[in-house]
């Protein structure tokens, strides 16, 4: 077994081989720009962007003319979210989203209040999910947009998209969803979910980086954006920028081999998740797994190992890629806003650690990594002043601390 | 985060790992910082009658150089006179450890551990004085 073993597939995924092979000729040989209608070239590369185009839109059971590459899913996501605000500012000037959702939903949004729109940003409960009723109540018939995420990326949280587009639909407004977690892990129809704008990444589905697409619905309702990027009027002027094409084969490829293996890969990676988690969880009862343990990615798990601080446990694991809700892991010092947003307390948010696994996970990997994980946390334990009170009986939240 | 070997010496053969008993009178015991912070240490000292340091142990929970810092201060108590003990400033730890800036305030905590440390074995040691002090009059 070679390490350090990867665990961090929720962050990026390797590209599948296949998905290489499909990409190199388009580097050297159809090289090509789509957008050169002149000659051969461009129509051949054109030809490919089209393949790749019907290839995504399989993937969500939307039409091919619905797809609009970008950059990521950060691109799609500010796409949507102040494309639509900047178009519909006439019908109204207020959005919804969930304070769970990434930065990329967030800081848009945030974005947006500048500019004289109201943002909603609904809490959640314990696990992750919001009220379905306080989503109904926060909506106004100044409402443009609700934005809630298919599957939460710290603790694999799945939101229902079905009920929350029905929701939408019933209330005439429209529904966008960051579903850069989902693709090959969960269902996702445009149609039967009622989603009129998805946001997708090709690297977290086995592509490269810097490639995804937005999804925009053009029937009932046909939804129209403002662009950001403005240029030479490519993807129907929404986003100008000669297409990354050898990227855009990649994802066309990769999002064609997750619809095809959905089913075998996720059960297998149910079994080796629910694998890792007994194991832990057998020796180190009192861990607690974050999140909906039932709706939830089955790739993921994200959980506290109280007394213990993650950055110090990660530094134990160094053979595992793994990553922290810890402050000390991030460069602002705070601890995971998801993991806060559950209500879990600084604490216990401080000590998690997200694994998530992917195509290329082992068994024998789930088996050291978890043996691994077990044996550090029972050293750090015990040199942790918090496990030797707990030992005493000491109840820690009775403790008066020196905070700094 | 690249930490220096150092850091990573200290986190990965912590020195001086244990408990004293907190009840002793040669025994001065420091906890600082909070769970909800990311750090809390544990530092004890156990002083002989001459004022010196015989042995010194600590617990943390925390981040590797919050771990490294507090190892670190033991090894510098251990054998130095509590006066000493008590100049020990958290810049000398930052420089021997090598702690990036983000980190400075493991530095702190590990300072502020060994001022309550022999904040109160002082506190044992005034009342110990007076108690005796009581029962000769």
């Amino acid at each position: 077994m070679k390490t350090p073993i990867y665990m961090d597939y929720s962050a990026t995924t390797p590209c599948d081989p296949r998905v290489v092979q499909r990409m190199l000729p388009f580097f050297t040989e159809t090289f090509g720009n789509s957008a050169s209608r002149s000659h051969a070239f461009g129509w051949t590369a054109e030809a490919a962007v089209d393949h790749a185009r019907e290839q995504v839109a399989a993937l969500i059971g939307a039409h091919p003319k619905e797809i609009l590459w970008t950059s990521g899913s950060t691109e799609a996501n500010n796409l949507a979210i102040k494309g639509v605000a900047q178009m519909y500012r006439q019908k109204g000037n207020h959005l919804i989203t969930a304070v769970t959702e990434h930065k990329a939903v967030l800081d848009p949004m945030k974005y947006l209040e500048t500019q004289g729109f109201e943002v909603t940003f609904l809490p959640v409960n314990r696990l992750g999910h919001v009220d379905l009723e306080q989503l109904a109540f926060a909506m106004t018939d100044r409402t443009i947009l609700v934005s809630l995420m298919a599957a939460n990326n710290e603790i694999g949280t799945l939101h229902p998209l079905a009920k929350i587009g029905a929701l939408c639909k019933q209330k005439g407004v429209l529904f966008h969803t960051d579903a850069t977690q989902a693709p090959g892990k969960i269902e996702l129809d445009v149609e039967s979910q009622h989603i009129d704008l998805l946001s997708l990444s090709a690297h977290k589905l086995y592509g490269p980086k810097g490639v995804g697409c937005l999804y925009v619905r053009r029937k009932n309702p046909r939804v129209r954006l403002v662009s950001q990027m403005d240029g030479g009027g490519h993807e129907r002027g929404m986003r100008s920028g000669t297409l990354n094409i050898t990227g855009i084969v990649g994802m066309g490829e990769a999002a064609a081999i997750a619809k095809t293996e959905l089913h075998s890969e996720v059960q297998k990676l149910l079994g080796l998740r629910a694998r890792l988690q007994m194991r832990i969880m057998n020796s180190l009862p009192d861990s607690v797994v974050n999140g909906d343990q039932d709706a939830r990615l089955p790739h993921l798990t994200n959980i506290s190992f109280p007394y213990v601080e993650g950055e110090s446990l990660i530094m134990g694991i160094k053979e595992i890629a793994v990553s922290s809700g810890s402050a000390c892991t991030s460069a602002s010092l705070e601890p995971s806003y998801v993991l806060k947003g559950l209500g879990l307390g600084d604490e216990l948010a401080h000590s998690s650690i997200r694994f998530s696994l992917g195509r290329f996970t082992t068994e024998a990997e789930v088996d050291f990594a978890a043996d691994r994980v077990i044996a550090e946390v029972n050293r750090l334990r015990a040199m942790s002043p918090l496990w030797e009170m707990v030992q005493e009986g000491i109840d820690l939240s009775q403790v008066k601390w020196t905070s700094h | 985060m690249a930490y220096s070997d150092k850091v990573l010496d200290h986190y990965q053969n912590p020195r001086n790992v244990g408990t004293l008993d907190k009840n002793a009178l040669d025994v001065g015991t420091g906890v600082v910082g909070a769970p909800e912070c990311g750090d809390v240490m544990k530092l004890q000292i156990k002083v002989g009658d001459d004022g010196r340091i015989l042995d010194a142990k600590f617990k943390t929970y925390g981040c590797g150089s919050a771990i490294a810092s507090s190892s670190l201060a033991t090894e510098w108590l251990k054998g130095a006179s509590v006066d000493d003990a008590a100049q020990i400033k958290n810049t000398q730890i930052v420089e021997e450890l090598a702690l990036p800036p983000v980190k400075i305030h493991c530095s702190v905590l590990a300072e502020d551990a060994i001022k309550a440390a022999i904040e109160d074995w002082r506190k044992k040691q005034a009342a110990r004085i007076a108690a005796s002090a009581a029962s000769h009059s």
